[in-house]
């Protein structure tokens, strides 16, 4: 049958390919190994210096990666998982799939302590709604402004989109048992919910919304890709939920040093200053060089707001049937 | 000779019975009012259909339990009688293989038969490029080509006008009388069975009568055959 | 009965071989999930609410594709106009949009900030909002419209020419024309027509997602993905995916009792002489009619080529690759869709009784209708990855997903087809002895070369289009075109985006056409 030539083929080249340097297989969200994303860059970069051959795999979003793991169990193949972030890794531990960090761990520049043994952060950013200044003269500055207004919003669906979780926590971190008020305030600015990231922020850019469910590092891809400085995230009084984006180790790696040295590359210069203008986030250790010119007119939010992992994951069920009743109705 | 014993057919609430010899080189004419089973009883001679009970023999031999590719038989239906997506000469070589796969003897023979049946230089036509009468002649020469013993003809001449048909009948004539064949030939048509037939079989109220000598039957009709006829 | 060995011989078996592929593919995907499943959760109250919306948004859709077809196919069957034939082949458009660039296009021209609300907002109307169940619904009826009123053409045309003859030298009304001999083919017709629409809305899942609007709007394959994405319970995610095949199997029971009308079929070119159609109104209303439809179903289109047309020239190198990859997908489930629908469909074609076992073979054919292509590719990935690795094989794995997706259209393109194949000119291959190879290579697929041309356009079409299981085993530099899609978007590009979008819609077309045409030239009938 043709598949299986097909299959064939493709097998002789991934052997081919092997036969001669170690290989780091490093599991991460689709976008980043995208032409537009982090991945070439920073395979490029990294070949340059491990003598080994780096392939990404990309498993559609976070949620996907720590499922793809889940189902290949202690036979994945992946040495390295990047891309997860802080509410799926009280599951990820759980999973027993990920090895302790190296020591040492390497400084990093956040706005909250990071002690995990599992994990560390590549990058990091803060929720914000994002609008077109152009269009939204006075924007809302808080949850109960935005409520109270008749901005129509864009978000995502908490089960499906990382992002939508994080607005879930946020409302949820800010406003504790009010939290469901708030979202039944919110009910009626809704436009829709979408699956994912890209298909809120295309519907923002279409002209579907006010304002969309984003980061507050969003309009700097419009300012310096696009010298587009229209757009620009709501500060909120509340304080700003966080994400931060994570990679760990895979306990059955069969490249342990190597995995301990893309550890190490991904807190290094090279590394971090790939991140800014192709994730379109914070590195999570500035470079030496700072960040890219257009980062400083990007909002800085007073207040970090951040679960622990194990917290967003007890109040992650509630927060969602609070979610749930408010916008079923 | 073809032999129908005892035959019995049966489709849902239809039946037909037949208990008939038709001495083999003769020309018959099957008629009948529709829906009286004329085609019934061709389809279960060239294999089609199969019959409840009774035999069906050629020469003696039952050929009943043979698919119809096996029979003895050329048959020549009302419609679809040649594949539109195949040229003339691929349609008459059919006859010869199944496969198509001719030979330079094969292909010489089909030439011949179109030569016969005055379809020169038509050979790369398909059938849709073929008038009314020249699709008639491709059929009637594959059934020239396959010499089986017995023809049998479900009107395959009806949509024709009337110079045509007597045209075909002749040309039928000929080359059955060329290889010896035995025809059996549906009709509603009088004239056709004077035209061509030495016997006549009258189907009529589920029974296929004995073949009688058409000119007698034709001119002095019995009770059945006059109704069916009319009055003329 | 008498031909009593089968005319195709051994070749005939081909089709259990090809059952029993689609067999482990789709009941077998979702035994392979059931059995890798840790724990099942139990079916929530809000699992329920999804099952409950599904049936809701896939009936509702389906009769409003059926209704509105009614009018729009009346119209097209007794008018005749310059540009009728194409307008027909046009109008079929949407059903081989990929979902992503359709939505573009329906938001362009029917969301807050389209064409249809600067109009209102012109007029001083009321904006109107799409989202939720009115946008599922209105894009269920943009993707099947066009595939209702070519069921109904269908219908119309086969009413004989005589009949309305009759009818007008009877003195009839359009009414008594209606009562007479419009109701009593719609009577046999929209019933199949509702089930096949029903049936392809049961599962719809990137409409949803993406016009849906909330957590009101859940269908059951949105609860499967949240299953495994979200509480990572493969077990629940099985169970759902039973439910929606038993809820799939039910209207395909129902569908299969009301006919199995071709989805292909002669006689969309003929136009029916009407005597009774020709006063003033009627002819008015039948223009209204068919160019409001005409709207409806065009400006969409027409939208992703105005957005996407600036860019297209500019797209970066990468997304000509990933289309030369989709190509290859799109060719290689063509490929296999007909390698697995021809032996099927001969198989339950060329059986003359309509035995269990040959029911049981059409129903396998039908069973990826109610499938959860989610549920496939997660039971395919715990299947191959012991065996080999399943991100190597991705594109194939695509294709072959795709193909089995597409088998149910196919096979209900090609059975009528090789049905009728069989009625006409089957007597004569048996009395010339065509048997087996010889019956395919010389009468039975020449004869069906433009249903099979159809099939394969269709095939091509729908895998281009689909995103599919790619997202599930991605790797760099193997992204397909629709992946690429949301990659750009992904990446804030949604200039490029909507180029590459306009791209995915002229190559989904075109290859629709390419085989769809070389199917029909030189094909004699």
């Amino acid at each position: 049958m043709k598949t299986s030539i097909f299959a064939a083929g493709f097998c002789a080249v991934a052997t081919l390919a092997a036969a001669e340097t170690p290989v780091l297989t490093v599991y991460t969200y689709d976008s980043f190994v995208s032409d537009w994303g982090p991945g070439p860059a920073v395979e490029k970069a990294f070949e340059e210096e491990c003598g080994c051959d780096l392939q990404f795999v990309g498993t559609g979003d976070g949620a996907a990666l720590l499922a793809r793991l889940k189902l290949e169990g202690k036979r994945t193949p992946a040495d390295i998982a990047l891309g997860l972030d802080t509410n799926l890794m009280a599951t990820a531990e759980e999973s027993g799939l990920f090895a302790p960090l190296p020591e040492p761990r390497p400084a990093l520049d956040l706005p909250v302590e990071w002690n995990n043994a599992f994990f560390q952060p590549f990058d990091w950013g803060y929720f914000a709604f994002v609008y077109d200044k152009t269009k939204v003269t006075s924007p809302p500055k808080s949850f109960r402004e935005l409520a109270e207004s008749d901005l129509r919003i864009v978000i995502q669906d908490p089960r499906s989109s990382t992002p939508g979780l994080g607005l879930l926590l946020w409302v949820k971190a800010a406003y504790g048992d009010e939290a469901g008020g708030i979202w039944e305030g919110l009910s009626d600015n809704i436009v829709t919910v979408t699956k994912g990231w890209s298909e809120a922020y295309g519907m923002f850019l279409e002209g579907e919304a006010d304002m969309v469910l984003s980061y507050t590092t969003s309009p700097a891809y419009h300012l310096i890709a696009e010298k587009d400085d229209t757009k620009a995230a709501a500060l909120f009084e509340e304080g700003h939920y966080m994400q931060i984006e994570v990679a760990g180790k895979i306990a059955g790696t069969d490249q342990p040093e190597l995995a301990d040295r893309f550890l190490a590359f991904m807190a290094s210069d090279r590394f971090q200053s790939i991140i800014p203008t192709t994730n379109w986030m914070y590195p999570a250790k500035i470079p030496s060089g700072g960040l890219p010119d257009g980062f400083e007119t990007l909002i800085r939010p007073a207040k970090a707001l951040l679960l622990s992992p194990k917290e967003a994951g007890e109040i992650r069920d509630e927060a969602l049937a609070e979610w749930l009743a408010a916008l079923s109705r | 000779m073809l032999e129908l014993e005892d035959l019995q057919i049966r489709q849902g609430d239809f039946a037909l019975s037949a208990d008939l010899k038709v001495p083999a080189g003769a020309r018959v004419a099957v008629i009948g009012p529709s829906g009286s089973g004329k085609s019934t009883l061709l389809g279960a001679i060239a294999g089609f259909i199969v019959p409840e009970s009774g035999r069906i023999l050629w020469g003696g031999e039952p050929i009943t339990p043979l698919l119809p590719a096996e029979r003895p038989v050329s048959i020549l239906f009302q419609e679809n009688n040649l594949f539109p997506h195949l040229t003339a000469a691929q349609n008459i070589g059919l006859g010869l293989r199944a496969d198509l796969k001719l030979n330079a003897g094969e292909r010489d023979r089909i030439e011949q038969a179109m030569k016969r049946t005055g379809l020169e230089g038509l050979g790369l036509r398909r059938p849709a490029d073929l008038s009314g009468g020249q699709q008639s002649r491709v059929a009637l020469a594959r059934a020239f080509l396959r010499n089986k013993p017995l023809m049998l003809l479900d009107e395959p001449f009806a949509a024709l006008g009337p110079a045509l048909k007597r045209e075909m009948l002749s040309l039928l004539g000929e080359i059955a009388g060329e290889n010896g064949n035995t025809v059996l030939m549906v009709t509603h048509d009088p004239d056709d069975a004077r035209l061509f037939a030495d016997l006549v079989v009258m189907v009529d109220e589920g029974k296929a009568h004995p073949p009688a000598p058409a000119a007698e039957i034709l001119t002095n009709p019995p009770e059945a055959l006059r109704r069916y006829l009319g009055e003329q | 009965m008498a031909g009593r060995t089968q005319p195709l011989g051994a070749i005939r078996w081909l089709g259990s071989g090809a059952a029993a592929l689609v067999l482990a593919l789709v009941p077998g995907t979702l035994a392979a999930v059931f059995l890798r499943a840790e724990s099942t959760g139990a079916i929530t109250a809000s699992d329920w609410a999804a099952i409950r919306f599904t049936l809701i948004q896939a009936a509702l859709s389906a009769a409003i594709s059926v209704v509105l077809a009614v009018p729009l196919a009346r119209a097209l069957a007794r008018r005749s106009f310059a540009g009728r034939r194409f307008l027909i082949a046009l109008m079929g458009a949407p059903f081989i949009l990929p979902v992503i660039v359709a939505v573009l296009g329906l938001l362009a021209i029917f969301g807050r900030n389209g064409l249809l609300n600067a109009a209102l907002g012109a007029l001083g109307l009321p904006a109107i909002s799409i989202y939720g169940l009115p946008g599922v619904l209105l894009a269920h009826v943009f993707f099947n419209l066009p595939l209702a009123t070519r069921l109904l053409l269908q219908g119309w045309a086969a009413i004989p020419a005589e009949h309305f003859r009759l009818a007008s030298s009877l003195g009839f009304t359009p009414r008594h024309i209606f009562r007479w001999l419009e109701l009593p083919m719609l009577r046999a017709t929209l019933p199949g027509a509702f089930m096949v629409i029903f049936l392809i809305c049961l599962t719809s899942f990137a409409v949803v997602l993406a016009l849906g609007g909330g957590p009101r709007a859940t269908t059951i394959e949105l609860a499967i993905y949240q299953a495994f994405r979200f509480e990572f319970d493969l077990g629940k995610a099985a169970k759902l995916a039973a439910l929606q095949f038993l809820v799939g199997a039910i209207a395909a029971a129902i569908a299969l009792r009301f006919g199995r009308n071709a989805l292909f079929g002669s006689g969309l070119d003929r136009t029916i002489e009407r005597h009774d159609a020709t006063g003033r109104i009627t002819m008015l209303a039948d223009a209204a009619i068919i160019i409001t439809a005409a709207g409806f179903l065009l400006t969409p289109l027409l939208a992703i080529a105005v957005s996407g047309l600036q860019g297209i020239f500019a797209l970066p190198a990468t997304v000509w690759h990933s289309v030369m990859r989709s190509l290859l997908v799109a060719l290689g489930a063509t490929a296999l869709t007909l390698a697995l629908s021809l032996p099927l469909a001969l198989l339950i074609a060329t059986s003359r009784a309509h035995t269990p076992a040959i029911s049981a073979v059409e129903a396998i054919g039908y069973l990826s209708l109610a499938a959860s292509p989610l549920v496939i590719g997660t039971g395919l990935f715990i299947i191959l990855f012991p065996l080999a690795d399943p991100v190597a094989l991705a594109l194939p794995l695509t294709a072959l997903v795709n193909a089995i997706m597409s088998l149910p259209f196919a096979l209900r393109v090609l059975t009528p087809a090789i049905r009728d194949a069989e009625a006409a000119f089957g007597p004569l291959a048996d009395s010339l002895g065509l048997f087996g190879r010889d019956r395919l290579r010389l009468f039975l697929l020449p004869r069906i070369r433009a249903p099979i041309g159809f099939t394969a356009g269709l095939a091509a079409a729908l895998s281009m289009g689909d995103l599919g299981v790619i997202a599930l085993f991605s790797a760099p530099g193997s992204a397909t075109l629709p992946l690429q899609i949301y990659r750009l978007r992904a990446a804030y590009r949604v200039e490029d985006a909507a180029a590459a979008a306009l791209l995915l819609l002229i190559l989904s077309f075109a290859l629709f056409w390419l085989f769809d045409k070389g199917g029909r030239t030189n094909a004699r009938t």
